[in-house]
């Protein structure tokens, strides 16, 4: 059972460059173990430690954003398309504040590179 | 550096200014590889927010699969800064994730000054650009009378050293 994935730009460090791979698996959460069996690391850039899709990445299984269909749990058939978007975000809000509401570890790993620890304290 | 028309420019600080107070977001896509921003698409603020923007997730999708089809990509993101200067936060530096975009930023702050600058920003490092406006409004055939060496249609705008 073969479902294509769609890799945005910035991920495809994790495919060899591919703009789009394909994977199998029952629900959304399974084609990204799979997925990460052959291209190690996609899987963390996209679920956060607590086992959630991240807020700042957008899914999409044919025309539908996963949020609407269960996310992680969304069901998926042969023949489906799978899109993965970075979500394009931002603007002159705290950013602490903006770690605190993504939860999000690109954001998290942002306030480590930049050595703001007071922030990051806050955010967490 | 970025070269852009000055009509695209002045459309995004139409939009800009149009939703001020609000910050307001879009792209501007080119062929692929060009590195030349040719259509511009107004994008919706789904955060709808004076401090934060985010494109609308169905939006997002059907814009970037519309620019594949025509095998374009986005060669320019913008977002406006309402009551701060035209310069990345860190909030924009976290979640930059078009390595290949240019990153415009337009400050509103001042109902009467154009303020435009443009960024790259790679993982999560920040570099200013120069922005070259091109004036391709002018029409090339109509009788223009200019110094020899001087050329009226472009106006470029040096990054300020920071």
């Amino acid at each position: 059972m073969a479902i294509e994935v769609r890799i945005p730009t910035i991920l495809r460090s994790y495919t060899g460059g591919a703009k789009v791979v394909e994977g199998a698996g029952d629900t959304l959460s399974d084609l990204l173990t799979d997925l990460d069996s052959r291209h190690g690391g996609l899987k963390a850039r996209l679920v956060t430690d607590a086992g959630a899709l991240h807020r700042f990445v957008n899914v999409y299984v044919n025309d539908e954003d996963v949020r609407f269909l269960g996310a992680l749990d969304a069901k998926l058939n042969d023949g489906d398309s799978v899109t993965i978007l970075p979500a394009v975000a931002g603007g002159a809000f705290g950013f602490a504040a903006a770690a605190a509401i993504a939860q999000h570890s690109a954001a998290a790993a942002a306030i480590a590179r930049h050595g703001d620890v007071r922030e990051a304290r806050v955010a967490r | 550096m970025l070269s852009i028309d000055r009509s695209i420019i002045d459309a995004i600080v139409a939009h800009a200014r149009r939703d001020h107070p609000d910050e307001a977001c879009g792209v501007v896509a080119g062929p692929a590889g060009s590195d030349t921003p040719i259509r511009h698409i107004p994008m919706e603020n789904a955060a709808r927010s004076m401090t934060f923007y985010e494109f609308d997730s169905m939006e997002h999708l059907r814009v970037w699969r519309e620019m594949d089809d025509r095998d374009e990509e986005p060669v320019v993101i913008y977002h406006s800064h309402t009551a701060t200067e035209a310069y990345p936060s860190r909030t924009d530096i976290s979640f930059a994730g078009e390595p290949g975009a240019h990153y415009l930023l337009v400050s509103t702050r001042e109902p009467d000054t154009e303020e435009i600058r443009s960024f790259r920003i790679v993982d999560g490092v920040v570099t200013e650009e120069p922005v070259k406006i091109v004036d391709a409004a002018v029409d090339p055939h109509a009788v223009q009378s200019y110094m020899f060496g001087q050329s009226p249609a472009t106006v470029d705008y040096e990054c300020s050293d920071r």
